[in-house]
């Protein structure tokens, strides 16, 4: 039988080639004459103003949390969603719970602002 | 054979991390350099037919901890503009204890004799893991969801403080 894993390994060999030929050709092809107009970072056609290295709002932090439990949710998830059609009916039920429960913790950080884009 | 060239991929990426995390001067750099080397862990977990784990590996740790480190460099500004000195006084000692820690290491892998399973591995571990997880094991999958609602509850309560007190300043 062929191994499964040779679609992931002809998949990571086109995503390395991909952007090394892409940019290589480009490399290899375009003329070099930099200017510091040409250098600076395209901001949508306004100038940048000060470093692009900017610190960010502490606040976001808590959205990489939040993601975070919600991320573990989804890998206790996939094992349930491949095995599925083996599944009897109050397996689905206990998913139910499952997710219900951690339904309460979106409700929760909802609740307290946490989902609030500052 | 394939395996064999596989294998020394994988490991020149989970080295060549490693020795980019403690060489780089940037610490954002170097947490990209971590996250290389996790993804190099995640193919032996290939390798070893655990396809899960491999999943796993890269949904959380280079999905989630990897980006939550991204995140908590790119918040404090002074670690992402300073450029870290690699070394200290210490580095011999640690030197010392890191060879020390391998000599240890490798003194019991040597030792141990590793027991190969007789039983055939099985080609749906996932249907079956998925199958383990609602019927014998159900009620450890629900409290696993207890767990992450408390974690969740405990993270917003924790960066709240971090909130407010910024909000003083």
């Amino acid at each position: 039988m062929q191994n499964p894993y040779n679609f992931v390994g002809v998949l990571i060999l086109a995503a390395i080639l991909l952007p090394v030929v892409g940019l290589g050709v480009a490399w290899l092809v375009r003329p070099h004459k930099p200017n510091p107009i040409k250098k600076s970072t395209y901001e949508c056609g306004i100038e940048p103003i000060g470093e692009t290295w900017v610190q960010f709002k502490v606040s976001y932090y808590i959205y990489a949390l939040i993601f975070v439990v919600f991320d573990v949710e989804s890998v206790f998830l996939f094992p349930w969603a491949v095995a599925y059609n083996r599944l009897p009916l109050y397996a689905f039920l206990e998913v139910v719970i499952f997710i219900a429960i951690l339904f309460f913790a979106l409700i929760y950080a909802w609740r307290k602002g946490a989902l609030k884009w500052l | 054979m394939v395996e064999q060239i596989v294998f020394f991929i994988f490991t020149i990426l989970v080295l060549g991390g490693g020795i980019g995390v403690i060489t780089t001067k940037n610490i954002y750099y170097a947490a990209l350099f971590f996250s290389a080397s996790l993804s190099g862990m995640a193919g032996y977990f290939v390798l070893l037919n655990a396809g899960f784990l491999a999943a796993v590996q890269i949904v959380v740790y280079i999905g989630a901890i990897a980006i939550l480190i991204l995140f908590a460099i790119m918040l404090s500004r002074r670690m992402m503009t300073t450029k870290e000195q690699q070394t200290n006084r210490q580095t011999w000692l640690a030197a010392i204890a890191s060879f020390l820690l391998f000599v240890a290491l490798l003194g019991v892998v040597m030792q141990v004799t590793w027991p190969l399973s007789a039983e055939k591995h099985a080609d749906n571990v996932l249907v079956l893991l998925g199958m383990s997880f609602l019927g014998s094991y159900v009620i450890p999958f629900e409290v696993v969801s207890v767990l992450l609602l408390v974690s969740l509850i405990g993270a917003i309560i924790l960066a709240r403080d971090i909130q407010t007190e910024e909000g003083r300043e």
